[in-house]
């Protein structure tokens, strides 16, 4: 006779059953609640994050566990994941990216629109890695900007999610007005876009 | 009748006489080499001698020797009979500051993408050669990056620490 199995001794109820994102800083009363438009703008940019996976090697498999349902990265409301680039907030590269393949990353990264954000994932994306050698892009900061590095040969998926969440973080705290700045243009001109 | 390595340095000494040479079995296979001007000869010899058939371009690739002045870059074939299933190696040399050689292209479809790699890595000209231009490498590469001059690591990276590495 079958028994049921419990592995949790301990039943432990949800916080609440709804989850809620916090509140930006502002004033509220009676009925209404102020704060500024960038706050509002952050809070659901960062929430709704949707990434474009770039995925060449070892690194893209991790992706893989990050997105299925141990690790879930629809935590972050990031499940979404597209795979035009026009649609897209985050793009995400991961693994080794060939010299030969640099002008690819660099036009899907011109197709995206503003604002868009760009994480390197592994040792690879973020310097060339063990490849050092010459066919191999010594780190795709050579061709297009890049928000947040993921160490790792490859990083675990913990990891991944870590530097998901500090795009969010960035996300959350971006002044709507930056991608019209002096400095993000001086950026952008750096790497020969626009 | 078993298609020997003696038969077939035979037939090549016949035809060829002094002209072949350096005639070696490394690693179990039979090695010759022959001036670069009578490369297309003896391949189109290999090819078409009822006996020997050689009819499979399995391999080309090059090889540089920096300490052979003269004959720095050897271009190597590999010759496969399906038939009698016997393997071959010929070679030719080459001085690095002409490398020019006949193209394969003509009497195997499949040198076609071999010898642009081999131009591509060893800049080996294949004279005739349809669409000799690079095809791995970027095509801004200003080098041919299997050359033994050429350090193999990125060069356009300052900020790797050698003792980092290793190889300080």
């Amino acid at each position: 006779m079958s028994r049921p199995v419990s592995y949790n001794l301990i039943q432990k109820p949800l916080e609440s059953d709804l989850s809620m994102a916090e509140l930006p800083e502002g004033h509220m009363g009676d009925g209404f609640f102020a704060t500024s438009l960038s706050k509002v703008v952050g809070l659901a940019r960062k929430n709704s994050i949707w990434p474009l996976p770039f995925a060449t090697s070892c690194c893209g498999i991790e992706f893989m566990a990050t997105m299925g349902s141990h690790y879930d990265l629809s935590r972050f409301g990031s499940e979404r994941v597209g795979f035009s680039p026009r649609q897209c907030d985050l793009l995400m590269v991961m693994g080794t990216i060939a010299k030969k393949m640099g002008p690819v990353v660099k036009q899907v990264y011109l197709q995206m629109a503003e604002p868009r954000w760009v994480i390197a994932v592994g040792a690879c994306a973020s310097s060339g890695g063990i490849f050092d050698t010459y066919s191999v892009l010594q780190g795709i900061d050579q061709v297009i900007p890049v928000d947040v590095y993921v160490p790792g040969c490859p990083p675990r998926p913990e990891a991944i999610i870590d530097g998901v969440m500090r795009i969010q973080d960035l996300v959350e705290k971006e002044s709507i007005r930056r991608r019209d700045s002096e400095p993000y243009r001086a950026l952008l001109e750096s790497y020969g876009i626009q | 009748m078993t298609l020997t390595y003696e038969y077939i340095q035979q037939q090549l000494r016949e035809k060829f006489g002094e002209q072949v040479g350096s005639f070696d079995t490394p690693y179990g296979m039979l090695t010759f080499e022959a001036p670069k001007d009578i490369n297309l000869k003896v391949l189109n010899f290999l090819y078409d001698e009822p006996t020997l058939q050689f009819r499979f371009l399995t391999d080309l690739t090059a090889v540089h020797y920096p300490d052979q002045p003269g004959r720095e870059l050897a271009v190597v074939y590999h010759l496969h009979n399906l038939t009698a299933n016997v393997r071959i190696r010929f070679k030719v040399f080459t001085d690095i500051r002409t490398p020019e050689v006949y193209t394969a292209t003509g009497l195997f479809s499949a040198a076609n993408w071999m010898e642009r790699e081999t131009y591509d890595f060893f800049g080996v000209h294949f004279l005739g050669h349809p669409n000799l231009k690079r095809i791995l490498n970027v095509d801004e590469m200003d080098y041919f990056p299997l050359r033994k001059e050429y350090p193999l690591e990125d060069q356009t990276r300052i900020d790797k620490d050698d003792a980092m590495f290793g190889r300080g």
